[in-house]
């Protein structure tokens, strides 16, 4: 059991992935604390999607583990699930539904009670979108309307993979803004990103995959 | 618990109903599939239209099956390919209950309206209302039976190429028993030995898809999203 | 007494492949010669069947020995899988995806075996019979095809595996209900055609060697399957590179 004033949240052991007979990366180690940004870095391949899906519980490492607040997250899962926010590759949005209803939907899946539809939407600058089915919108909103999730959602750890993919200058600055004031609040995030990235007023943490052994050096 | 599992039937109706050509075609085929066969014979003998009534639980049977396993690749493909399985799995509730949700909604969408229809067939063949009814019975339970076992044959070839045709090959074997002792039941009645044998084991095969078969295919889903 | 720990230090593929390399001749020798041995019992020492020609009768003795193997084989295959899902040892997953081809084979030879049966016991016009040990062998011959199928289309390895288990672990459960499937009472079943109420001692012997040659011939081919499988999933590992490497 963890010490509750210990500030290290996501503690990730010697983790090892492998694909296609690939051995993507190993024996890799990082920590994140409440309160910090991780940026993992790396060339196309080097497996930053697989170890994020490895983080959120989706995939098996091949080798280590990773532990939230001092327990294993295979042994807590249900507890860690809910302390999560995941967004993969895909905007994860259902075409034949409103925005407003894949908004209220992913809530309510997740057991989230409280839910501004409409001032959400708006934070995405999809305000009067809310009753337009999603198969109608560019990709670009569509992946706005799945981030309208980060301002209705309770959860301490967000893992983000390319967030900022399709979206323009003016989101981008809106998201960094966003991903600021969560980790300020003492939330963590981990996210990918191909465009560099700057939190005001947060120090990311930059964790680098490609080399056989990663070690996280500061911004 | 059960919230979890009205909100997820609640989706899949909702989405269900918004993609309504897909319903249609499988109750279209169905209906195709049976008719086939009294269309091929012509016009009958009084001979030719006795082994059609012989065989009529059989052919709706057969047909059944062949409807549900066309359905069976809308079970979970529309929610991979837009990303929105991975979400489902993330959800702070056991996998399980979301898949056994996810499989009653294809049941009400794709095997009830099997159920409903069969009787009109049955006329079609010459069957007796009675005998429908027992055959309405049968349906009733081994359909669920056909969607649950279905749901980890489309779980295990999620993504795969070609994955229609994989999944009829792994799910038509355990198909055939269900596939028995309903068409069995309802010549068992017909024939008067009873088919209280047939029923029994029609309602245990039920009982155990229905423990072992959410764990199965929620299992399934997420090997192959790993 | 040999003690746990010895047993389990062959539980790993890279221990049990030398193993599994030296069972092999042992367990082919064995078969050979009880197969020869069982053979010439089925169809020379077994008894005459009145009023029947053919040799061909005789061939029952294969045919119960095949299909007794591909059932008993599927529970093996199904409890291999189950061993390599919960324990994620991953030799048990090899073990399960080498028997699942000789099982195949073992429902193809009693399918086979069969139809010259029936043929040659009752109907010269025989061609297929709702015979419920056929039947049961065509779904389970179908079960094999569906797993073996399985993972060959999936790439991943490790999918494949775990995959191929679910299915196994269901197929393992359903396998019972589709037997009894298969026996229940319809106005169609055909007279029981089990050859003799008590059979003679001879025909007993002829028919446990048969299985009894099966079954090591399961075992050497499995072995050798399995020795396949483990160079080609391990083949990034040391001791595979350094045992090709020393054959080149």
């Amino acid at each position: 059991m963890q010490a509750a004033d210990d500030p290290i949240l996501l503690n990730v052991k010697s983790l090892g992935c492998v694909r296609s007979d690939r051995q993507l990366f190993a024996d890799l180690s990082f920590s994140v604390n409440a309160g910090q940004a991780a940026v993992i870095e790396g060339r196309n391949g080097s497996g930053k999607t697989s170890l994020l899906r490895i983080l959120a519980g989706l995939s098996e490492p091949e080798d280590g583990e990773v532990w939230w607040r001092g327990e294993n997250i295979y042994k807590e899962r249900e507890a860690y699930i809910r302390e999560l926010l995941y967004f993969g590759h895909l905007p994860a949005v259902k075409g034949e539904l409103t925005a407003g209803e894949n908004l209220r939907l992913s809530t309510v899946l997740c057991g989230e009670s409280k839910l501004d539809a409409a001032s959400a939407l708006q934070e995405v600058d999809l305000k009067g979108f809310e009753d337009m089915p999603t198969h109608y919108l560019s990709a670009g909103q569509k992946r706005r309307v799945a981030l309208s999730r980060l301002y209705c959602s309770s959860a301490t750890l967000w893992i983000l993979d390319e967030p900022l993919t399709a979206i323009d200058v003016h989101g981008v600055a809106k998201i960094e803004k966003t991903i600021g004031e969560h980790v300020k609040r003492g939330g963590s995030v981990i996210m990918t990103t191909h465009q560099s990235i700057t939190i005001p007023g947060v120090e990311i943490k930059k964790i680098r995959l490609g080399a056989t052994k990663s070690s996280p050096t500061h911004a | 618990m059960l919230k979890i599992v009205f909100t997820v039937i609640k989706r899949d109706l909702r989405l269900a109903m918004r993609r309504r050509a897909e319903l249609l075609t499988v109750i279209f085929f169905f209906i195709i599939s049976v008719s086939l066969f009294p269309i091929a014979m012509g016009p009958e003998t009084e001979q030719e239209a006795r082994m059609l009534k012989e065989i009529a639980p059989i052919i709706i049977w057969i047909s059944a099956l062949l409807a549900t396993m066309l359905s069976l690749g809308q079970m979970f493909s529309s929610d991979y390919q837009d990303g929105t399985l991975e979400q489902l799995i993330l959800i702070p509730q056991p996998f399980s209950l979301i898949v056994f949700g996810k499989i009653i909604a294809h049941w009400l969408v794709a095997g009830l309206p099997l159920v409903l229809i069969a009787p009109l067939l049955g006329m079609q063949l010459g069957l007796s209302v009675p005998e429908q009814l027992v055959l309405m019975l049968t349906l009733l339970m081994g359909t669920p039976a056909l969607s649950l076992i279905g749901a980890m044959g489309a779980g295990l070839t999620l993504g795969l190429r070609n994955s229609n045709i994989l999944v009829s090959l792994l799910v038509l074997p355990l198909y055939v028993p269900v596939m028995i002792y309903g068409a069995g039941s309802v010549e068992a009645y017909a024939t008067g030995l009873g088919f209280k044998a047939h029923m029994a084991l029609m309602s245990a095969v039920l009982l155990l898809t229905l423990i072992l078969l959410p764990w199965a295919a929620a299992t399934a889903v997420r090997i192959s999203m790993e | 007494m040999l003690n746990r720990a010895f047993w389990l230090q062959f539980s790993t593929p890279k221990t049990f492949y030398p193993v599994a390399g030296k069972m092999i001749p042992v367990f082919m020798v064995l078969a050979v010669l009880s197969g020869v041995i069982g053979l010439y019992l089925s169809f020379f020492e077994t008894p005459r069947v009145a009023g029947l020609q053919k040799e061909a009768y005789h061939i029952i003795f294969v045919h119960v020995a095949a299909s007794w193997m591909s059932m008993f084989i599927y529970m093996i295959m199904g409890g291999y899988a189950m061993l390599g899902f919960i324990l994620k040892a991953r030799l048990s997953g090899m073990m399960a995806s080498a028997l699942a081809p000789t099982g195949a084979m073992m429902t193809f030879i009693a399918l086979i075996t069969g139809i010259i049966w029936g043929r040659a016991a009752w109907n010269p016009n025989f061609t297929w019979t709702p015979d419920p040990r056929l039947m049961t062998e065509l779904v389970l011959f179908f079960l094999y095809m569906g797993f073996i199928l399985l993972q060959v289309v999936i790439d991943d390895a490790r999918r494949a595996m775990r995959a191929g288990a679910i299915l196994a672990i269901v197929g393992v459960v359903f396998l019972p209900l589709i037997f009894f499937a298969v026996k229940l009472p319809t106005i169609h079943q055909p007279a029981n055609i089990r050859p003799g109420h008590t059979m003679p001692v001879v025909s007993v012997v002829a028919m446990l060697v048969m299985v009894f040659s099966f079954w090591m011939y399961s075992i050497a081919a499995s072995l050798m399957r399995v020795r396949a499988i483990m160079l080609e999933q391990e083949k990034r590992t040391a001791w595979v590179q350094q045992l090709l490497g020393a054959k080149t």
